[in-house]
């Protein structure tokens, strides 16, 4: 019964682990960028055009959003359940995925049940599997013109801004910000280029997580040996502190002289040439093995 | 249209030519159709390999697969035929393989097979000795600098510089995410070093030390507690990962290797990780970092440099670990003093290294025995390449 206890509480702690992980993996949904008017860009997969919302999962791990819900009203977070069974809402990690406001959610799970409404603040909202938490949430201004989009500045992250396709680039499906080079070997690569300060930074890194180590056993050692005199002080008898810090800590002989000799006491055997065992000698019988059946017959 | 054309064909074709037609095209796939010399000279460095393993007795569980990995993976054959074969195309068997190298996961599982099989007691006895596993690593940044010299992007000399630490599995492990394209290089450079511990350390050894030295007669290490091994890898864990959190696939799996092995209730699971799952994966890193050194890949420059690179990171990783001890020797009261002969073990070649040490200590003193003293730093070792692998992750990934 206990042991069923046990079971049980190591399966409810096992759920709510994989609970968490599961709600902390949807949390990172974010709304990346919204095009509220679009009369000659981004076109579904039937050829037309919409306005659209792009979702960033921010995850370094895939993520399924077929529970959470999609709104732009407030007092009616459950608007768009994004349906379960679909392939589509399966997103890699860091992948974005574009949702279409165009009021036609029997076109498939990517259309909303809700379109953006042109020249005033449209608010938007993510909600989790439970219809109550928020996950994010933007309000596009008023004042973004037809075939503009509301972006952060950084996929996930950063500030919002009026991107109009010009020299802000409208990015549907993609990242807000592309990356063309690694800027932690660039920033090397230009202030230390000879390598020197990567050699002083990482050799002091490791020599202090070794030190640590280091630190950290010696204090184990200490304590460890304190026990050990202590041990050693009561299965003596000893009882005057001073005479207890006295007391040495057996060397590695002495203690493998101590084993060898509780194993001679615990194995005590004269010498002899045999040794009598009631062992009961069985040899099981197989047909595989049998002899009668390995010889040719004679013929009658 | 179709059904004009094959009659012609079928029209036109003889039996004779039907077969001919067959035969050419699979000669076209043969390996003598598509060698090149490259696949000569590759094919020769496999040999060469395999000779070392039986015949000198160099790393035989190491060399024996990677050698014939060499073999496998430079059988020349025609890519265009699409037969998903070649360790680089995708879907075949040897890509698959090669995942566990190309995504990273061999070393880890290699790292925990290495936990269940080491003691780490001697480090415990004398937590000093992790400072000489920590100093060795001057050899990987020391190559790092040299690498940059000489025109390797940031990155690439890091995956070349970690070479240094002696360390096969750590080597392939930062190089397959800092620079995919030269990890057979690297890997097949840094197994062949260790390979050749034996060969490189003991001059340097002679070199940097005095006659007086080599005799020193350090204490013998006291006897460790079963909690205290126990809590080793738990405080080791939390530790250095701490520190270094982009270390945690190797340390982690290194420590909790340990844990097992020390924790005396998973015998069968220590038992399983030393011997079955490490003597797997060792067959197939070997055997598939071996595959991947494709002549087209392989011969060129940069490999050459990465040799020499590789060759100089384990000269200054064994001179500054013993340069270390003589250091801090220095600091140390007269009946403390440490051999300088155990600073080489500062590398993780384990525990090839620490036999040098032994060796060598024997030679100058046929009763001073350094084994389990050259173990502290030997295995400190593993755990500072592992760190500084980390290091060269976090800031340049």
């Amino acid at each position: 019964m206990l042991m069923n206890k046990k079971h049980l509480f190591l399966v409810i702690a096992l759920l709510a682990c994989v609970g968490l992980a599961s709600a902390q993996n949807r949390k990172a949904l974010r709304i990346n960028e919204v095009m509220v008017t679009n009369d000659n860009g981004f076109v579904d997969e039937y050829g037309h055009r919409h306005g659209w919302i792009e979702l960033f999962n921010s995850n370094y791990g895939p993520l399924e959003i077929s529970s959470v819900y999609i709104t732009n009203d407030p007092n009616n977070p459950t608007k768009y359940p994004v349906p379960m069974g679909d392939e589509s809402t399966h997103m890699g990690k860091r992948q974005h995925i574009v949702f279409y406001a165009d009021d036609e959610p029997n076109l498939g799970p990517l259309h909303l049940s809700f379109q953006l409404a042109p020249g005033q603040d449209n608010w938007i909202g993510i909600y989790d599997a439970d219809g109550k938490t928020l996950i994010d949430e933007v309000v596009v201004p008023a004042a973004l013109a037809p075939n503009q989009s509301y972006a952060r500045t950084v996929d996930g992250e950063g500030e919002w801004e009026i991107r109009n396709g010009g020299d802000k680039y409208i990015t549907p499906k993609s990242a807000n910000k592309i990356k063309d080079t690694n800027n932690k070997i660039q920033l090397f690569a230009e202030y230390d280029g000879h390598g020197f300060g990567m050699a002083a930074m990482a050799m002091c890194i490791v020599f202090s997580a070794l030190l640590v180590l280091c630190l950290a056993f010696m204090a184990i050692d200490r304590i460890g040996q304190s026990a050990a005199r202590h041990n050693k002080a009561k299965a003596h008898g000893v009882q005057d502190s001073a005479e207890k810090k006295s007391i040495e800590h057996d060397s590695g002989e002495v203690i493998a002289a101590i084993c060898m000799a509780m194993y001679q006491h615990l194995n005590a055997h004269d010498t002899e040439s045999t040794v009598l065992t009631i062992n009961k000698v069985k040899r099981a019988y197989s047909p595989w093995s049998s002899k009668i059946y390995g010889l040719r017959q004679l013929p009658h | 249209m179709i059904t004009s054309i094959s009659l012609f064909i079928m029209e036109s074709f003889s039996f004779g030519d039907f077969i001919q037609t067959n035969l050419r095209q699979f000669w076209e796939l043969t390996g003598f159709a598509n060698a090149e010399l490259g696949n000569f000279v590759m094919l020769a460095i496999g040999l060469f390999f395999i000779w070392l393993a039986i015949k000198k007795n160099f790393e035989p569980m190491l060399l024996v697969p990677i050698g014939f990995g060499i073999l496998i993976g430079n059988i020349p054959f025609n890519t265009a035929a699409g037969l998903e074969i070649g360790i680089y195309e995708e879907g075949s068997v040897l890509n698959i393989l090669y995942n566990g190298v190309s995504a990273g996961w061999y070393p880890p599982l290699i790292f925990l097979g290495i936990g269940a099989m080491t003691d780490f007691s001697a480090l415990i006895a004398n937590p000093k000795l992790m400072l000489i596993g920590a100093a060795a690593q001057f050899g990987i940044f020391g190559a790092y600098m040299v690498a940059l010299a000489l025109g390797f992007e940031p990155d690439q000399a890091g995956a070349i510089a970690i070479i240094g630490g002696a360390d096969g599995p750590t080597a392939i492990f930062l190089s397959s995410k800092l620079a995919p394209n030269l990890m057979g290089a690297i890997a097949v450079s840094a197994y062949s070093y260790m390979a050749l511990v034996p060969l490189i350390q003991p001059p340097l050894m002679r070199l940097f030390t005095t006659h007086n030295e080599r005799r020193i007669k350090m204490k013998p290490a006291r006897a460790v507690s079963q909690n205290e091994k126990i809590i080793f890898p738990i405080v080791g864990m939390l530790l250095t990962c701490f520190v270094v959190p982009s270390g945690l696939p190797l340390l982690g799996m290194l420590f909790f290797g340990n844990l097992l092995r020390e924790c005396g209730v998973c015998n069968r699971l220590a038992k399983t990780a030393s011997n079955a799952l490490n003597d797997i994966v060792v067959i197939l890193l070997g055997m598939t970092v071996g595959a991947s050194t494709q002549a087209s890949h392989f011969l060129t420059t940069q490999t050459i440099f990465i040799f020499l690179l590789g060759f100089m990171a384990f000269i200054i990783a064994s001179a500054s670990g013993v340069i270390f001890v003589k250091i801090f020797n220095l600091f140390l009261p007269k009946d403390k003093k440490i051999n300088p002969l155990i600073g080489n073990a500062g590398v993780s070649a384990v525990p090839m290294s620490a036999r040098i040490s032994n060796n060598l200590g024997l030679e100058y003193d046929p009763s001073n025995y350094l084994l389990m003293h050259a173990m502290g730093p030997n295995v400190a070792g593993v755990i500072g390449s592992a760190v500084a692998a980390g290091v060269l992750l976090g800031f340049l990934a």
